[in-house]
């Protein structure tokens, strides 16, 4: 829940906020433990260790006309913030406050989509009004969970019994201008 | 630069030759979020682009300043980037400048290569029944521009001491709108931007009661989620939504499968009449009724005060298919009264026609493919104007969000680029320059963007002094006076 706090701060606070590497490092921990409980606790530390850098994780864009726009997000950005850092053309018409549906991206893979945190009710009603609604469409200034998820240096650490989680892989987010 | 950037710059070079970077003379008429996202999008698309926005008001952006409600700023956010587009070096915003009054559509086109009208929806759609004109009636728009202060409409003067009920036509967002200033803790709205005569007024109203009308049922209602959310979670405010009223048919049921919103609404309206017969009864309490399934067919005269509005005589309805999934209304033949002192008509907005431009009285748009305004029909066939556009709702209707204006903005860019390339706009244009003289020849006191952020300080100066994000200037003599100032 406190994943859920961080998602709706205004964009201007968000960029304000210094005690963000912490927080950052708590909610990973959340996240990742909510979404496969299988991995043991040494990864924890692993992660605490590299905790106070700031990871990157790779994000691709594709926008309408099929361009792939390939960027390194740090872990914590919104993609909306994302975008903007990169030139990217998002809308982001109220800023981050979840008053406008301008910043709808969505998110290419099924699988991917579904291991987000869930919208809040708040997030679901300006996407009932987004042009081109889709099943898996979010608002960019919510979507900061699924960024942490995907971070191909866990992948380097952390193989269970030959197994390596096939979810960390590069997101895919399409948007409409 | 990104890499995007880059390749798309490189792109529009090679393309472009000489044609981009030529100058292309646009002009904006209305500075709303349509007249600010086509600007943006042109001066991204063309580098070449010079553009100037007018608008009549002497303030900037539309019913962003005049139409969202004072008790959501989050929604006033977007007038950052609308001041950012204004601010370009290849962008200049003039106010207090008239089309049709100060200068003519033909002027403009002589002038400009492009001229892209984008000045909304400025009138209402009638009901068209017996007692319309009582006074105490007034459309929701009347009522909204007053609460923010426009400067047609500060001398307004609703009665809101009359009684302790107000009746709403309508069941959209502008609707929830004017309920929600109608009934919210007056220290409530006196630290938002609304307009200190209404403050005023409200701090002396006796409405207490609300009813908001509609002819369908709550799967058609136009009101969206957030909105409702909202007013469903305003403290010491009851709700009162009957029972029977959610009962829905086969057909209702088709429509919320066809649409999430439509679902979600339905869902949150059985929530709040189911917790609404919990509550308990309090004098000065503050009452929202949904009222459904009911049609006005005319209004009651008061016999104490004639030529006042006393109530509306409604008719009850059901629901009849239309065919492809949609329900109307039909009278049933049954009636009856409810009584009020206050009328808010929430059914709609209509666009304003203006000499030399054909326009659709029916649809109240200008006629147009796809932005491109039709300047005849022959055997069926539409042939469009070159270099005259439409965008937001004098295009599609007054429907839609701001971001609405989005696409809209970005089709009809999509538009001019292809008309750029048809080599369309060869001959040479004055643009600004040819504006400037024929304002100054006119004696018109134009506004420019510096002017509205003297009156924009000056407003915030005042709000400072009393907890308020801005208290508004409302008159055209002080808005006018602030933007000369030194």
């Amino acid at each position: 829940m406190r994943g859920m706090r961080i998602l709706q701060r205004s964009y201007g606070e968000y960029l304000q906020s210094s005690a963000m590497p912490q927080r950052q490092t708590r909610s990973f921990h959340e996240a990742f433990f909510s979404i496969n409980h299988m991995f043991s606790a040494s990864y924890s530390t692993a992660s605490e260790k590299g905790g106070e850098e700031t990871e990157k994780i790779n994000v691709i864009f594709v926008d309408k006309d099929g361009e792939e726009i390939h960027v390194k997000v740090p872990i914590g950005m919104n993609i909306l913030e994302a975008a903007h850092e990169n030139d990217i053309e998002l809308e982001g018409a109220c800023e981050g406050s979840l008053a406008c549906s301008t910043c709808h991206v969505i998110v290419m893979e099924t699988e991917y989509y579904n291991k987000l945190e869930e919208p809040t009710d708040e997030e679901n009603d300006m996407l009932d009004l987004a042009f081109g609604l889709t099943e898996t469409s979010r608002l960019g200034c919510q979507v900061i969970d699924g960024v942490r998820l995907a971070i191909p240096s866990a992948t380097r650490n952390f193989v269970v019994d030959g197994f390596v989680p096939n979810w960390f892989t590069d997101t895919k987010l399409v948007y409409y201008p | 630069m990104s890499r995007r950037y880059l390749a798309r710059y490189l792109v529009s070079r090679y393309f472009s030759s000489s044609v981009s970077s030529r100058p292309l003379h646009v002009c904006i008429v209305g500075s709303g979020p349509a007249g600010f996202y086509t600007a943006d999008k042109l001066l991204k698309a063309h580098e070449g682009a010079r553009v100037d926005i007018i608008d009549r008001l002497p303030t900037p952006f539309g019913l962003v300043r005049s139409g969202v409600a004072p008790d959501h700023p989050e929604t006033k956010i977007a007038i950052n980037q609308f001041s950012r587009v204004a601010q370009h070096e290849r962008c200049s915003f003039y106010g207090n400048v008239k089309l049709g009054s100060d200068l003519l559509l033909s002027e403009l086109r002589d002038l400009y290569h492009v001229v892209v009208l984008a000045y909304g929806a400025e009138s209402d759609k009638d009901l068209g029944i017996p007692g319309e004109s009582l006074s105490g009636i007034y459309s929701a728009r009347e009522f909204v521009w007053w609460y923010n202060g426009h400067p047609d409409y500060s001398s307004l003067k609703p009665d809101l001491k009359s009684s302790d009920t107000a009746v709403i036509l309508g069941q959209g967002n502008v609707a929830l709108d004017v309920a929600r200033i109608l009934l919210r803790p007056r220290t409530e709205l006196a630290s938002t931007d609304i307009a200190r005569h209404a403050l005023s007024a409200l701090e002396e109203s006796s409405i207490r009661k609300v009813f908001l009308v509609g002819r369908r049922g709550p799967v058609q209602a136009a009101l969206t989620a957030k909105e409702l959310r909202e007013v469903l979670g305003i403290k010491n405010m009851h709700i009162r939504i009957k029972e029977t009223d959610l009962t829905v048919t086969p057909a209702d049921e088709e429509e919320m499968k066809n649409s999430r919103i439509r679902k979600r609404i339905y869902e949150l309206l059985s929530k709040a009449a189911a917790a609404a017969g919990t509550s308990e009864s309090d004098p000065d309490q503050r009452e929202l009724h949904f009222v459904f399934f009911r049609q006005p067919d005319r209004f009651l005269e008061s016999n104490e005060r004639k030529g006042h509005v006393s109530g509306v005589n409604l008719e009850k309805t059901i629901l009849e298919s239309a065919g492809s999934g949609k329900q109307l209304a039909v009278g049933t033949g049954e009636f009856e009264d409810l009584n009020c002192s206050l009328v808010l008509k929430a059914i709609g907005y209509k666009s304003v026609p203006i000499n030399g431009l054909p326009f659709d009285h029916k649809k109240g748009v200008v006629p147009n493919v796809r932005g491109r305004v039709v300047s005849q029909t022959v055997e069926g066939l539409s042939q469009t104007e070159r270099g005259l556009y439409v965008c937001g709702w004098l295009k599609r209707g007054p429907v839609g969000i701001i971001a609405t204006n989005l696409y809209c903005a970005e089709e009809m860019v999509g538009r001019i680029s292809e008309d750029i390339e048809e080599g369309v706009f060869t001959s040479s244009k004055e643009g600004s320059k040819g504006l400037m003289q024929l304002l100054e020849k006119r004696e018109v006191k134009k506004v420019d963007f510096s002017g509205w952020e003297k009156i924009d300080a000056k407003e915030k100066q005042m709000g400072s002094e009393k907890n308020k994000p801005r208290e508004k200037l409302v008159t055209w003599e002080d808005l006018l006076a602030a933007a000369a100032a030194n």
